[in-house]
């Protein structure tokens, strides 16, 4: 099976985007969308992990006896997060903070357990990495989006930076969380919708020519 | 913090699912019938209740004083996996169409991250402080996840005869039935005893 890197980008990116279209890794998604930076951490610890995960998942994929793969993807998996959780303590202690029960959390997203089992399993490696960092940056792109529309409309601030006075509290709290995520999943689908279409009559329109000619 | 303010945090100011949004996978996507819903929080809830039971005392007796507190995620990990592996072959021998109604969600309930969640606010210290505390927490966290399973997949059964427009089909509309009912929650915050 071959894939093409820019296949892989526009599958994490947008057609397989993990957030929206797929709806996985839902719980950090709604939980740490409060402010812009903690997405853009989670954002970033995830695709470390997701990375990781991969490569050392698609190097193991004939090795590892397929009856006892889930726990064995789980423990390659938990290593990681222990890793970023350790280096987040010692360089980033604040995010660490922000982020409490959501950091070890990440073991368990399943967005990290799909993309092993859907993928890592089946590819080579560098395919796994590069499927890892972009499912990772569509994750992360995604969570980011949200933060700041809620930490604008919710705070009146985007990354820390005040921007004026007005601020409506219900985005900070958790139904706003369900809302907001709602909203962008509804928009999602509405642009993705007009997008497929459009290229599907451009793919209609390039076939009726070939056949003219 | 004393039992009752325990009692009423994990089960309603601070509800599992609209308030911590743990185990929110579940939430959706196995409440479209009430009985599975409740067959689901029902496994959820005991494997809870028995996360804490268990990996209370290993973080506490164990990892802190050999001062190996950062292998706490992979311990708890495999406590859980081992521990839905066996809930699993009893729900399998005691009830067929329980376990038919789960289907793929109970291998899942590992993966399901208010179990995980339990397991690290237990041992954060901000909310339990003894074992008695964290089985009673994770007991009524459980219970708090399956009330909101329950509630939501009534609502969910009214939603099939509805015509939505095609945006807002499926998780979307779901996500506001629960934003909905995190506001209704919102009422229980601030109480304490």
């Amino acid at each position: 099976m071959k894939n093409n890197p820019k296949d892989l980008a526009l599958d994490g990116l947008i057609r397989q985007n993990p957030t929206f279209k797929l709806v996985l890794g839902t719980c950090p998604t709604l939980a740490l969308t409060t402010a812009a930076i903690n997405g853009v951490g989670m954002g970033l610890a995830v695709t470390f992990v997701l990375m990781c995960s991969n490569m050392i998942i698609s190097l193991l994929r004939n090795v590892i006896p397929s009856k006892v793969r889930i726990p064995a993807y789980i423990l390659i998996i938990a290593t990681f997060v222990t890793i970023v959780r350790m280096f987040l303590n010692k360089f980033a202690p604040s995010i660490a903070t922000a982020m409490g029960p959501y950091l070890p959390l990440i073991v368990v997203n399943c967005i990290i357990l799909g993309r092993a089992e859907a993928f890592a399993s089946k590819n080579p490696v560098v395919d796994s990495i590069l499927d890892g960092l972009f499912m990772g940056l569509g994750f992360m792109i995604a969570l980011t989006l949200m933060g700041v529309f809620r930490e604008v409309l919710g705070a009146g601030t985007v990354f820390g930076v005040k921007l004026w006075n007005f601020k409506i509290e219900f985005f900070t709290h958790a139904s706003g969380a369900l809302f907001t995520y709602a909203l962008f999943i509804a928009l999602f689908v509405y642009f993705y919708g007009l997008y497929s279409k459009k290229s599907k009559r451009k793919a209609l329109l390039a076939d009726k020519k070939e056949v003219k000619a | 913090m004393n039992y009752l303010t325990i009692i009423f945090t994990a089960m309603l100011s601070a509800n599992f699912v609209l308030v911590k949004f743990l185990g929110i996978c579940p939430f959706l996507g196995v409440s479209k019938s009430t009985k599975s819903a409740f067959g689901m929080g029902v496994a959820v809830t005991f494997v809870m209740t028995i996360t804490c039971l268990i990996t209370y005392p290993i973080y506490t007796y164990i990892l802190v004083p050999l001062g190996v507190e950062y292998l706490e995620i992979i311990v708890f990990i495999f406590v859980i996996a081992s521990l839905v592996q066996i809930i699993e072959i009893i729900i399998k021998k005691i009830s067929k169409p329980l376990y038919n109604a789960m289907g793929v969600y109970l291998p899942l309930i590992t993966t399901n991250c208010a179990v995980l969640g339990v397991a690290e606010i237990c041992i954060a210290g901000d909310i339990v402080f003894d074992l008695l505390g964290a089985v009673t927490y994770g007991l009524f966290g459980g219970l708090g996840f399956t009330l909101a399973m329950i509630l939501m997949s009534g609502m969910r059964e009214k939603l099939d005869t509805l015509s939505l427009p095609k945006p807002i089909e499926g998780f979307p509309v779901s996500m506001l039935l629960a934003c909905f009912m995190a506001m209704a929650f919102n009422v229980f915050v601030g109480i304490s005893f």
